[in-house]
């Protein structure tokens, strides 16, 4: 007997609880993203240079680490990429193909590519809150899915108009962050993604809708932007743009962007049941919104993420703006926008985690940030001039 | 600040203590964040740093003042804002200092003592009642666990019962100390990069700010910086191709200060490439960097370009702008006010100014303002929401300023431009600066010059040959009074158009009819107008040597109509002459930057301290653990309990667990009966 508790005990106390990283299939994963960032590197590596390259070492290890984090990225990675890579195939060199080829023209070209992402986001919108109000499983699912799918084709069209950008020209060729049109698409595709990361994470649907509605809206800005200011043709990049910082800064912001208006719509959703629970306290929101403890936390956790983000996302465009503007930090009203988005989600988690303020005040004021956020990002361009203006409307 | 403070015994209640109560407290630090947003947005909404001119015409003079003195002209330099600054660096300060100590306690001490009542109120806890148990065997099992799970651990015999405290994660609390020093730490580097010791210096009475619009080389020493006085300063210079400075302008409220160079800096080439699309796709200067007592006499070459900025020395050179370097220009100068058709043929530079009428006092001064090789402008014929452009090709802008020095600007297009098919020599005026300009299109003849139209211009302001040619008999066998006041009538009319356009005749008809036939009198008066006009222009085409005997083709119809619009402009285009720009040899001019900032460095450490602070905070959790075990009896109590201060649901799921392994194994080492749990705490 006591032996064989001894060697119970002896066992298994010197190894750690998980390894995560020795598993089978995210051996295979890493494996297969090295391969295929290897296989991209050898393609098109003439148009890379030294920082363009660490940029793609580094994403191929960020694309490793996020699989390995949260599965789900797999599957959406695959499906991108096989995506993608059909996409490029059907093209060869000739971007007039987007015309004809049928493939191209109704599924893959990117203007297709992101009409197929706004009908579903839009769709994706509508059937979470039926599922919200029915409280039907399956329906819970098909939202799920149609989010999803929205995703992919939207990514799946980013990195296809990344191709036809070069396909226009080899001068004009670079990544789709580089104005309003492309960006807002980057904010709806982070948006639904931190979304269906939280979802799988709080096994609950129940936010879906809210957090779908600030990506119709942002779809609803596309669609006008498109057909009212035929604003989705691909420019040629200016001088200011022509840089390396572009690849990381822009991404970086919108995962702080992305998140935050996240944020406001969970704190939509609390405000919504904190009404219900004082006004209807046995009426049907109270019983289908998710539980405020739970809104509370995500908001946190999303507000967290929003800021780290947010803060490296500054910096870079500091370190950038010290290459580009003559200095790290030059007061114009991007830059200084950005200090205030910054100081104010500062304030609420200092609110948040070292007074433990939660309620219905902190909700208020995550929606209320939403608004300095979006004055930040589309009302700086619109209302006021700046070395920044990059994407006017 | 934080949980920490709380602990900390009642100090006595010095004015210090309280002072430093409140620098450190949470709510100053909360006040003092949300201020500074909120006065940041004042420099966002007011464009800084303009000409004082545009503020005094923006808000009046009285107002002008009051925000002067407020410093919104450059509010992230003004005193209160570099105060509120201050403020929140101070109160961070006052915080770390506070916090520290405590901070570190909390990462270095496991808390061995503990009381078992206190472990019982936590949100995480479990109990057990160990019947036969072998306290040393519980003692090894929860020691294995703890380390399992990556916790370091000290066990403290207190007599009657054991504690053992673990914590894992306590690198968090780095977190803390890194964030808010790193806050401080960029506010003293952005201290030594912001203009404090230049106002410094200012103070001192060691530095006047120049207002006069001297070139560098007059600029007296109090408004001159040595090289290395500031440790940093951000200035321009424009530099035309071929020159050389070793100086930058620091623009600072109404004036500049020379920034001097410890090198200087030549422009060799500067090039602006194009998409197709007419887009600019890059600005690049190639300089020569002279410096004899580092380079010697072997210049440093360099590419300088957006994005790519030359750093020699510490001493960062941005390519900034671009502009006209004193491009030579070919000009024709077509009298508009008088008979003389030949045009007054000159040269000029971009910059200089050009005596019109030699020195006689009342002479119109010509300055040349700036050169353009190329003009992407919104394509004129586009539909609406179209989004195309069109090069409009060189352009040249200038000022005419009479002696009273009043002003007007005119944009002049080299070349013709075609609107609607047909092509015309663009001329902008505007009598206001900023106001949009209102254009005056001359068609352009056979010859794809403007000539034929200023030949008829001209010859509507010669008087003795309008006479010769309009006096010739209308028709035969008519009365000669009529006839001798018809052409009085026309010759009166051609004066009136060409003085003040269709509005003159209008005026005149008003001014003759009564107003139940002021219609009538208007269409004859302009039929003949209209007629004196076509005789004179048929006149002009003769004269050019074009076949007129027969009808006029569409083409001169055409003409002669646009001709019309534009003589009818010309009285309100108050220029006496139309500026051709016939040839130039572009000089381009180079706007560079330079800029040297010391506190660079500190600033970037702030940011690596920044960034990595936020992870640890927000992604680490200071986990601790604690176990309390007495004999009792026969039986062994144990009390588990566990708090994480980051992340409540996670470390609530890795206590559960724990707590669930720790049971199986000690259902192992007590076989029979089994342990029993006193509470469950889901």
């Amino acid at each position: 007997m006591a032996a064989t508790r001894e060697a119970l005990l002896e066992e298994s106390w010197d190894q750690p609880v998980r390894w995560p990283w020795l598993t089978v299939s995210d051996a295979l994963w890493a494996l297969l993203v090295l391969a295929g960032s290897g296989y991209a590197y050898w393609l098109y590596q003439s148009y890379m240079d030294g920082y363009e390259v660490a940029i793609q070492i580094g994403a191929t290890l960020a694309l490793i680490g996020w699989g390995q984090y949260w599965p789900p990225a797999r599957t959406f990675t695959l499906a991108v990429t096989g995506l993608t890579v059909l996409a490029l195939w059907r093209y060869g060199a000739d971007y007039e193909l987007r015309k004809s080829a049928f493939l191209l023209k109704y599924l893959l070209e990117s203007q297709a590519a992101f009409m197929w992402m706004s009908t579903l986001y839009v769709l994706a919108t509508v059937t979470y809150f039926a599922a919200l109000f029915s409280r039907s499983d399956f329906i819970g699912k098909t939202a799920t899915a149609l989010t999803w799918s929205a995703t992919v084709m939207g990514m799946t069209g980013l990195l296809v108009r990344w191709r036809e950008s070069y396909l226009l020209g080899a001068d004009i060729g670079h990544i789709p962050v580089s104005n309003l049109y492309e960006v807002f698409i980057l904010f709806a595709l982070i948006t639904a993604l931190l979304y269906l990361f939280y979802e799988e994470r709080t096994r609950t649907r129940a936010m879906g809708g809210f957090v779908l509605l600030i990506i119709s809206g942002a779809v609803a800005f596309l669609l006008w932007y498109t057909f009212g200011r035929q604003a989705h043709h691909i420019q040629p990049l200016i001088p200011a743009l022509q840089s390396y910082w572009m690849k990381i800064h822009v991404p970086a912001n919108f995962i702080g962007y992305g998140a935050f208006a996240l944020a406001a719509m969970l704190g939509v959703a609390y405000l919504l049941r904190d009404w219900a629970e004082s006004h209807r306290p046995a009426g049907l929101l109270t019983r289908v919104l998710p539980p405020a403890a739970l809104l509370d936390e995500v908001m946190y956790k999303a507000i967290a993420l929003g800021f780290a983000a947010f803060t490296i996302a500054t910096i870079l465009g500091a370190l950038w703006a010290a290459e580009a503007w003559g200095g790290y930090w030059s007061w114009d009203p991007k830059e200084t926008w950005a200090l205030i988005v910054w100081l104010n989600y500062a304030a609420w988690l200092h609110l948040r985690l070292t007074k433990g303020r939660r309620g219905t005040p902190m909700a208020w004021w995550a929606v209320i940030g939403l608004f300095v956020t979006l004055f930040a990002f589309i009302g700086v361009n619109m209302f006021l001039s700046g070395l920044h203006s990059y994407g006017s409307l | 600040m934080n949980e920490t403070a709380a602990c900390k015994p009642a100090r006595r209640r010095t004015l210090g203590w309280v002072l430093l109560e409140f620098l450190g407290s949470m709510n100053l630090a909360i006040t003092l964040l949300v201020v500074l947003a909120i006065a940041s947005i004042i420099g966002t909404v007011l464009q800084q740093n303009q000409p004082y001119p545009d503020y005094i015409l923006k808000f009046g003079p009285f107002w002008f003042e009051v925000f002067k003195n407020l410093g919104l002209y450059s509010v992230y330099g003004a005193g209160w804002f570099i105060a509120i600054l201050a403020g929140l660096i101070l109160s961070t300060s006052v915080c770390l200092y506070r916090q520290v100590p405590g901070m570190w306690r909390e990462m270095v001490r496991f808390r061995t003592t503990v009381e078992a009542d206190s472990l019982r109120g936590f949100q995480q806890q479990a109990e057990w009642r160990l019947p036969d148990g072998d306290a040393n065997a519980t003692l090894a099992i929860l020691t294995g666990a703890f380390h399992r799970r990556g916790y370091r651990w000290r066990l403290q015999d207190h007599g009657d019962h054991q504690v053992i405290a673990a914590m894992k994660g306590r690198y968090n609390r780095l977190g803390y100390l890194f964030t808010h020093a790193a806050i401080i730490v960029i506010g003293i580097g952005g201290l030594l990069d912001g203009d404090l010791w230049l106002k410094l210096k200012e103070w001192r009475g060691e530095l006047a700010v120049e207002t006069r619009d001297l070139s560098a080389r007059e600029v007296p020493p109090i408004s001159r910086l040595a090289p290395g006085v500031l440790p940093a300063f951000r200035g321009n210079v424009r530099l035309p191709e071929g020159s050389i400075a070793n100086f930058v302008f620091v623009r600072l409220r109404d004036g500049f200060l020379v920034q001097e160079l410890p090198f200087a800096v030549e422009l060799k080439d500067f090039q602006v490439a194009y998409y197709d699309t007419g887009q600019p796709k890059s600005f690049v200067s190639e300089v020569l960097i002279h410096d004899q007592d580092h380079l010697g006499d072997q210049p440093l070459a360099a590419t300088i370009k957006v994005n790519h900025p030359l750093v020699y020395r510490g001493y960062a050179i941005y390519q900034s702008d671009f502009g006209d370097g004193g491009s030579k220009l070919d000009l024709k100068a077509w009298p508009l006010a008088t008979a003389r058709l030949e045009p007054v043929e000159a040269k000029g530079e971009i910059g200089g100014v050009i005596k019109v009428g030699g020195p006689t006092p009342g002479a119109l001064s010509l300055e040349l303002d700036d050169f353009r090789l190329f003009n992407l402008l919104p394509e004129p014929d586009a539909q609406p929401g179209d989004r195309k452009f069109r090069n409009f090709g060189p352009s040249i802008a200038f000022k005419l300023r009479d002696a009273a020095g009043e002003a007007r600007e005119y944009l002049n297009y080299m070349a013709p431009v075609s609107m609607e098919g047909r092509w015309f020599y663009l001329s902008g005026m505007r009598a206001r600066p900023g106001a949009p300009f209102s254009y005056l299109h001359i068609p352009v003849d056979a010859n794809n010059s403007p000539e034929r139209f200023l030949r008829f211009n001209a010859r509507l302001r010669d008087a003795d040959g309008l006479q010769k040619l309009l006096t010739q008999p209308v028709a035969d066998g008519q009365n000669p009074d009529f006839q001798r006041d018809l052409i009085r009538v026309r010759l009166s009319l051609v004066d009136l158009f060409i003085q003040g356009g269709f509005m003159a005749i209008t005026e005149k008809a008003k001014a003759v009819a009564p107003a139940e036939r002021l219609q009538e009198a208007t269409v004859l008066y302009l039929n003949l107008l209209r007629e004196a006009l076509a005789e004179v222009f048929i006149d002009t085409l003769r004269q050019e040597g074009v076949n007129v005997d027969q009808e006029l083709g569409e083409r001169e119809n055409v003409f002669f109509n646009d001709a019309l619009s534009a003589l009818a402009a010309l009285p309100a285009y108050g220029s006496p002459f139309y500026l051709q720009l016939t040839g130039f040899q572009q000089v381009e001019a180079s706007g560079l930057q330079v800029t040297y900032s010391g506190g660079t460095v500190v600033v970037y450490a702030g940011f690596a301290l920044l960034i990595l602070g936020v992870f640890l905070m927000f992604y680490t959790s200071h986990c601790r653990l604690w176990a309390w075990l007495a004999s009792e009896d026969d039986a062994v109590r144990l009390i588990l309990a566990g708090t994480g201060n980051r992340r409540p649901l996670e470390f609530a799921g890795e206590f559960a667990e724990l707590r669930a392994g720790l049971e199986q194994r000690l259902r192992l080492l007590i076989p029979s009966p089994s342990p029993t749990s006193l509470n469950e705490t889901d």
